[in-house]
């Protein structure tokens, strides 16, 4: 991500300030126009002023989901400060597990201007009415960890922490959570079974983290892009925020794209740019030789899309009607020399083993798929093995298991089925890997997946 | 019949004092001090490389809560090793970007190179391989992290330049040791191949 200067706090709110070598201090952060949300959130507005503004911008959630932010605060209750009935805490969560394969931005974010999720969190707090927060870690982010607790320590030694922030009653505590490397753990409920010190396994809804998340207390859970959207439309206005967009939906999104194209990497675009402007435009199109195969819009969890999708817009809505989901905007590419069945047996291999095993349809379906998908890669696939792969793609759907996290595994496996069909039955019918420069999965040696025509696979 | 042996332990005859201080000032910020479980296991593994029974029992016995609780906690997380491991953990990305890009190669390099496994430690203690989900840098596919490292645009001559690196600085004074956990910073390293 380089920021040039053409772009402003006014069209790039998100990433016009990061800096991944060094980012900015307290001092330069606020020379830049920082804090000035949080200022005029906690000086000039109440917090039911703040959530009409969040709920007048449209501002959806960019953890996968894309709800509604305002909707969801306002589920949560408010007191008044003398109310015998209010609860001893109330808490938000700052959701930093980024963890789902293909997706990279929040981690830009923490690494290349923590302080705008410092400022962010403050403002997000203060309007739902916490006075603790944690940022949730992966605890493979070491940098960010680094970077968001100097952020942290500096906010505190200027009071935009802590008690009476900046002369005002409001009182904040923010602290850093670093996990341990699971990514179920991302699942909001799952998240807060974690911060409470059990196994992450998650929750069932209702009742909503909103009503009763941490230790039972009211608990808001966005993710890192989301919060960071909140000081931008605090300072700019709700009209602002909504024209940044030419779709309905509103702002900006960063997005990603992985594989084989000349220079991957992350934009920060108006929400709704198309596919092929992010595929050909910003990450350069396809690398030299290869051909487009196909696509995952929005992370690891999402339908592929095919080469006839690429005019349509990345926005939740448009990407849903073209069958698929914008989930975390990181686009994954295919190309036409990486094998499709190899693709998708790594991202089903991901849920299995990352399945918490709670509940059996995903516990016992992902390895199950696993295993199919590893028989037909390596040549060795029946035909009722298609038919088999269909079925569990019923038995996991929504549901039918207590989290998202087998659906999600479900929608690249029932796409590919559909869409890469013939790869599928060649595998079957010859006996082999038609793809004989793609990758065999690991665990198995790299001839295993025997290639057709007698080549071992590079 | 089958005598089971009971051991009582104090936890203050096993962790060090600070040990106990750095978990509880985890404790200290939480609501609850079984919420400190996955801070306080980092803590006592920054210091003995891994988790031996000992230190799950010392450490359940000081947050107050049953070892099986905390045994479902540490077994559930990739970067808990219950394993004694070597000097550097090599967590190597397995997820999709790096999967496309050919990370295939570059891992069966690295298992030449050392001669192990996933799941194994070098005869000498410095090395044990493990795989990881995605590690968040797939722009820079393959990737793998080693302590606080993370190396991108990895080949397998990349590969192996890094770790005969830490081979070489193993008794000298390694450039931002990766084991001093104290300083975290994870400055990206690029090893220049010639
Ligand atoms: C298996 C699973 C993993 C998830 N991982 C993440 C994650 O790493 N980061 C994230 O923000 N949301 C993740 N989510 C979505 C969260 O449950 C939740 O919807 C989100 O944090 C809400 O934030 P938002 O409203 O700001 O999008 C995950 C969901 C599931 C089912
Ligand atoms: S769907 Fe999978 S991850 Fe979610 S609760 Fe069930 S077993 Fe756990
Ligand atoms: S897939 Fe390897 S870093 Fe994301």
């Amino acid at each position: 991500m380089t920021n040039s200067a053409s772009q402003s706090s006014m069209t790039h709110p998100l990433t016009h300030l990061v800096n991944l070598s060094q980012p900015l201090s307290l001092t330069e952060y606020i020379r830049e126009g920082g804090y000035q949300g949080a200022k005029k959130a906690l000086q000039e507005l109440t917090p039911a002023e703040v959530l009409a503004i969040i709920s007048d911008s449209s501002l959806k959630g960019r953890g996968g989901a894309g709800f509604p932010t305002g909707m969801k605060w306002s589920c949560v209750p408010m007191f008044e400060a003398d109310d015998v009935n209010a609860p001893e805490h109330k808490y938000l969560v700052c959701n930093a597990d980024e963890m789902e394969p293909g997706t990279f931005k929040d981690r830009m974010l923490m690494e290349g201007v923590p302080h705008q999720l410092v400022e962010s969190m403050i403002i997000s707090a203060y309007t739902i009415g916490a006075d603790k927060a944690y940022i949730f870690l992966r605890g493979e982010y070491h940098l960010s960890a680094k970077r968001l607790q100097q952020a942290i320590d500096e906010a505190y030694s200027e009071n935009w922490l802590g008690k009476n922030i900046q002369g005002t009653n409001y009182h904040l505590e923010l602290y850093v959570h670093t996990s341990a490397g699971r990514y179920i753990c991302g699942e909001e409920t799952a998240l807060i079974n974690a911060l409470e010190g059990k196994r992450a396994t998650p929750r069932a809804k209702p009742p909503f983290p909103q009503v009763s998340g941490l230790f039972g207390k009211p608990t808001v859970v966005n993710n890192v892009e989301t919060l960071c959207n909140i000081p931008h439309i605090i300072k700019n206005g709700a009209q602002w925020f909504k024209q940044l967009s030419p779709e309905s939906d509103a702002g900006t999104k960063i997005y990603a794209v992985c594989g084989r194209v000349k220079t991957p990497g992350l934009w920060e675009l108006p929400m709704g740019v198309t596919i092929r402007e992010l595929l050909y435009q910003h990450a350069g199109g396809m690398a030299d030789g290869l051909k487009l195969k196909g696509l995952l819009p929005g992370g690891a969890s999402t339908d592929f899309l095919l080469p006839e999708h690429l005019d349509t817009p990345m926005d939740f809505d448009s990407i849903s009607k073209a069958g698929s989901r914008l989930g975390t905007g990181g686009l994954i590419v295919l190309d036409d020399q990486n094998c499709p069945v190899a693709m998708v047996l790594n991202l089903i291999r991901f849920f299995a083993q990352e399945s918490c095993g709670w509940c059996t349809p995903c516990r016992d379906g992902t390895p199950w798929a696993v295993e199919i998908l590893t028989r037909i890669e390596n040549g060795q696939g029946k035909q009722n093995d298609l038919d088999e792969l269909a079925n569990l793609c019923d038995f996991m759907w929504l549901g039918k298991t207590h989290c998202a996290l087998a659906p999600g595994a479900v929608e690249p496996l029932k796409s590919a089925l559909r869409y890469f069909q013939d790869d599928f039955q060649q595998h079957i019918d010859k006996g082999c890997c038609p793809y004989t420069g793609s990758h065999s999965q690991s665990g198995l040696a790299s001839n295993v997946a025997q290639a057709c025509g007698g080549h071992a696979h590079g | 019949m089958q005598i089971i042996k009971t051991v009582t332990l104090d936890y203050r005859q096993y962790l060090t004092e600070k040990e106990i201080l750095e978990i509880e000032h985890e404790v200290s910020i939480m609501e609850t001090r079984e919420s400190a479980g996955i801070e306080a296991l980092k803590i006592v593994q920054h210091h003995r490389g891994w988790i031996s029974d000992e230190s799950l029992n010392a450490i359940a016995q000081l947050l107050a809560i049953s070892s099986a609780q905390l045994e479902g906690v540490a077994t559930f997380y990739n970067l808990i090793y219950r394993q004694p491991v070597g000097r550097y953990v090599i967590h190597i990305c397995d997820s999709i970007s790096c999967h496309l890009l050919g990370y295939q190669q570059v891992l069966q390099a690295i298992k030449t190179h050392l001669g192990i496994d996933y799941g194994q430690t070098t005869a000498d203690g410095l090395f044990t391989l493990l795989s990881n989900v995605c590690l968040g840098g797939c722009d820079k596919a393959p990737v793998m992290m080693i302590g606080q490292q993370h190396y991108e645009h990895l080949t397998s001559e990349k590969a192996v330049a890094i770790l005969n690196g830490l081979i070489q600085s193993k008794d000298g004074n390694l450039p931002g040791d990766i084991l001093d956990k104290t300083d975290v910073g994870a400055t990206i390293v690029e090893v220049k191949n010639d």
